[in-house]
């Protein structure tokens, strides 16, 4: 694993690129443990000072050391994409890989619920559980309903790959050894979804990233908690632009540009590690 | 061999290696290492190999259809068409297709892959053959149909679409695709592996006639000795990358002058005949780390600690007939032959 | 009851087609048979694709109900519906091997996952060493042993390797019946004759059955008891193996015949079509026809 790690950084450019962006954006992030102020302080330090080697990434109209409080901001931002990748996988794997082996009517009634949950419109859903939730829609209780919306196109991918392993004579084999159908699922056919489940992990990391800062920039999540949309939901309150302050809004933007660079990058680049037609293309077939 | 044919094709010392490296692995696979050969006009000659021997990287090679990881270390390929000489690793793109089709002419074994499956079989012969042959559109026509005619097709597959025809038809149609514009050389390449033994008769049967009518060269390559048997005028055996044992047919089938081949021959069982067959042990080498000296060492009886560090040179037993064995001398056919029921091959057949 | 598997007047037929005018093929059609317990043999099944064997096979494999008839194992029916502990009891008592070796095994993970599966479920081992020995046990029936085999992977074995380990894996649970489904026709030809040596050996050594099911009349007539030619569904001549296949009386079987080709021929080739077999064929099938009995006890379809 490791191996294949340091073969990927010394041979594709992508993936170096890559890890290089999301490590910067991952280590500043984690700075926040240090931060020296709480992040739901403000007047901590003079207001809208530009960058300067005191405050590297200036000030804010609300007092707000802009280094520490974006650290706090990237960290909830990675943190709540991060969760959404992880729940969200877990259901697309598990129903993808029923409906994909049991198939039947296990398979119907699955994809049933999937395809609702491709029709249903997410923004508006998510405005409405902001208006029900108020200022209890706190990071983590938003990623779940992500979670809850970000599964069914991953799910039904399994499923197409569930489906052709289910006819391999191997599956069949397996059978005949007496494995149980929970484990041919999760250890025999588990093991050749897994890429296809980092990759589309970031995918998921980017739309669930995205729609945080949309829902952020429009004040439709809790303000007081710092993530990458609030930040700049706050800069635009302020009329950063107008009034000057723009490292208010060109660093924060910057960086979320760098984190979705770099998991674009991440996500390309396992998928040719993955297809072999590509690697050899890239070997000058 | 009473007159000297004039060789179509001559392959000499040809070394063709995978070398492969991506993400930090390095690998080189010897697939064709060292093979020297010569296929005469209006013959067909058999070449027989286990999967992964690499039989295929050499047919590749020979078709020009080499594509990295494979490459072509050393040595050279030639092909000789009435005295114009190429050597389509080294020719131009230009000079290779000139001759691709119209003189140098393939036959695969999966028929979809030739055939376009959206398009009328009228029309795929129009795709292959029109431009090579360079002839007015009516007499194409006709010519088409007159080739079909001749190997028994009726016109009127010309107006269906592949997957309107059966996998035995389908082939035949391919092989008429391969010769309408009459080639001097065929590759064949496991053209009737897919099929049915009542169709692959068929199928080898048609072959065998188009050859016979054309005078032109088929390289036939399969894995079934049987099929070998009996289409063939000459056979090599590849083993490990490496050419074994060559000879005409008859004589390679009842006095098998390798080890190798006279177990594969005596391996196969027939109707009629309920003694118990050997098995080979062992298994074939692993080409990216293939075994010092004879690579059939390993998995031979007669194998002395020469053979274990000594590379056998192949070596003219007369007759055309060589192999790259030391102990020649120990080999004994392990079964007898039966009498041939008809010799309708008579003419490419030995005395 | 002392038959291990009757299948009893077995057809299935598959639907093919949309919405309306759905259409019938007719995969096997009216197929009998049974296989004694007292006396293991090698029952073969003949044909070409499309002949319905490996139809014939999944529905004995309970891979596949029939349309009608039915088929009884020990004596009772099999049912594609039964509980898990039932499906279980079935697969103690009969295992496949596959056609291809290589696709087996699942490439991503050690071979010999399946065999300490296979000993863990039917033998109800629960002890490492026992299971080790259960599997080495049945790792010399075909001539490899454990250490051979373990923790190794599917592309570190050579096909004719793991079908070995394939047919040793089915022996862990002391099956009485092996269903083989073309086990040697992906197998290179250097290492085919230790797989069809090794299948005689489990019917003469170990008393276990066999339905080998084969394009190939050759190794048919070298390994076989018993045979069934079938064609596009029907049984056309079944009986005594050598009997049948020395002197095949339907035209189909005979046809059959004379399409294999022979080593005996080598340099002279003949590979005329038997034409007029393939007309009189053609001519038979349109008529009724029925199986009648010859003496020799072979089964054979004439027109009626």
């Amino acid at each position: 694993m490791f191996k294949v790690v340091a073969d990927l950084i010394r041979y594709n450019i992508e993936f170096t690129i890559g890890v290089i962006l999301l490590t910067i954006v991952i280590v500043f992030a984690l700075l926040s443990f240090f931060s020296p102020y709480s992040p739901e302080m403000i007047y901590v330090v003079i207001p809208d000072q530009p960058p300067s080697a005191q405050y590297w990434f200036g000030t804010n109209s609300r007092g707000q050391d802009l280094f520490w409080n974006l650290s706090f901001a990237f960290r909830n931002t990675l943190f709540f994409g991060l969760t959404v990748a992880v729940l969200s996988r877990i259901i697309s794997i598990t129903v993808g890989l029923l409906a994909g082996y049991l198939g039947g009517w296990v398979d119907r009634g699955l994809m049933f619920f999937n395809d609702i949950f491709v029709a249903i419109p997410i923004f508006p859903i998510l405005i409405l559980f902001y208006f029900v939730l108020r200022s209890d829609l706190d990071t983590f209780r938003l990623a779940l309903i992500m979670a809850c919306l970000g599964w069914p196109f991953d799910a039904r991918l399994i499923r197409s790959v569930a489906i052709g392993l289910r006819s391999r004579e191997f599956t069949r084999h397996a059978v005949f050894a007496g494995m149980s159908p929970s484990r041919i699922m999760f250890q025999e056919h588990l093991p050749y979804v897994m890429p296809i489940v980092f990759s589309t992990a970031m995918a998921n990391m980017i739309w669930s990233i995205g729609f945080e800062v949309t829902l952020g920039v429009l004040g439709f999540t809790n303000i007081n908690i710092p993530t990458v949309g609030t930040t700049i939901y706050w800069a635009n309150n302020h009329s950063a632009m107008v009034v000057g302050t723009w490292w208010w809004i060109i660093i924060p933007v910057t960086l979320i540009v760098m984190t979705f660079l770099g998991l674009f990058l991440l996500a390309i680049s396992m998928n040719e590690y993955i297809d072999p037609r590509s690697r050899l293309r890239r070997m000058g077939g | 061999m009473a007159e000297q044919k004039q060789d179509v094709l001559q392959v000499r010392n040809l070394k063709a290696y995978y070398q492969m490296a991506y993400f930090g692995v390095e690998r080189e696979v010897r697939a064709v290492d060292d093979i020297t050969m010569s296929i005469h006009e209006n013959e067909v000659y058999g070449i027989a190999g286990e999967s992964s021997s690499g039989k295929t990287s050499f047919i590749k090679v020979l078709a020009a259809a080499i594509r990295p990881p494979l490459r072509v270390v050393d040595g050279e390929v030639e092909f000789n068409f009435g005295g114009q000489k190429i050597d389509p690793n080294k020719a131009s793109k230009e000079e290779v297709d000139a001759i691709r089709w119209s003189k140098l002419s393939y036959i695969m074994q999966g028929s979809m892959s030739v055939l376009n499956p959206v398009r009328k079989i009228g029309r795929s012969f129009e795709d292959f053959a029109f431009k090579p042959m360079g002839l007015p559109r009516a007499e194409f026509n006709s010519r088409v149909a007159a080739h079909l005619e001749r190997l028994k097709l009726s016109p009127n597959v010309l107006n269906a679409y592949p997957h309107e025809l059966s996998g035995g038809m389908r082939q035949r149609v391919t092989i008429a695709l391969a010769t309408v514009c009459q080639p001097q050389f065929i590759i064949a390449d496991e053209p009737t592996t897919a099929l049915d033994v009542v169709v692959q008769k068929d199928v080898l049967s048609m072959i065998r006639t188009v050859q016979q009518e054309m005078r032109a060269s088929v390289i036939f390559v399969t894995h079934d000795m049987s099929v070998h048997a009996n289409i063939t005028d000459r056979v090599g055996i590849i083993y490990a990358g490496r050419l074994v044992e060559e000879g005409p047919t008859r004589q390679l089938f009842a006095q098998p002058k390798h080890p190798y081949t006279a177990h594969l021959v005596a391996s196969l069982p027939r109707i009629g005949d309920t003694r118990e067959r050997p098995a080979l042990e062992g298994r074939p080498p692993n080409l990216s780390d293939p075994p010092k000296g004879c690579r059939f060492h390993p998995r031979c009886p007669l194998a002395t600690d020469r053979c274990k560090q000594e590379n056998p040179p192949l070596v003219d037993m007369g007759e055309g007939h060589r192999v790259a064995c030391f102990h020649t001398d120990k080999v004994k056919p392990l079964i007898e032959l039966g009498q041939p029921k008809v010799t309708r091959m008579a003419e490419g057949a030995p005395a | 009851m002392n038959d291990i598997l009757e299948v009893r007047n077995v057809t299935k037929r598959f639907g093919m087609g949309g919405v309306f005018g759905r259409n019938h093929i007719t995969a096997v059609n009216d197929v009998s048979f049974t296989i004694e317990a007292e006396k293991p043999e090698i029952f073969t099944i003949v044909g070409e694709s499309g002949s319905g064997k490996t139809t014939l096979a999944r529905m004995i494999l309970r891979l596949e109900t029939p349309s009608e008839g039915e088929i009884l194992f020990h004596g009772t029916r099999v049912d594609l519906r039964a509980s898990r502990a039932e499906r279980l009891k079935f697969m103690h008592e009969v295992q496949p091997v596959f056609q291809n070796p290589f696709e087996a095994f699942n490439p991503l993970k050690e071979v010999d996952r399946y065999l300490i599966s296979t000993a863990r479920t039917f033998l109800k081992l629960t002890k490492q060493s026992d299971i080790e020995q259960a599997m080495d046990d049945a790792l010399q029936k075909v001539g490899l042993s454990y250490a051979e085999v373990k923790g190794r992977f599917a592309h570190e074995l050579s096909g004719g390797q793991l079908q070995r380990v394939s047919i040793a894996r089915a022996l862990i649970c002391n099956p009485t019946l092996l269903i083989a489904d073309e086990p040697v026709s992906m197998v290179d030809a250097s290492l085919r004759m230790a797989i069809v040596n090794l299948l005689k050996s489990l019917r003469d050594d170990f008393g276990v059955s066999v339905i080998y099911i084969t394009h190939d009349l050759a190794t048919a007539y070298y390994i076989a008891d018993r045979i069934i030619i079938m064609q596009k569904g029907d049984v056309v001549e079944m009986g005594p193996a050598r009997a049948v296949l020395d002197n095949p009386e339907h035209p189909y079987a005979r046809l059959l015949k004379e399409s294999v080709l022979s080593i005996d021929d080598a340099g002279y080739g003949d590979l005329d079509p038997a034409t007029e077999l393939m007309d009189q064929i053609n001519k038979d099938r349109t008529g009724r026809t029925k199986m009648v009995t010859r003496d020799d006890g072979r089964l054979v379809r004439v027109a009626e």
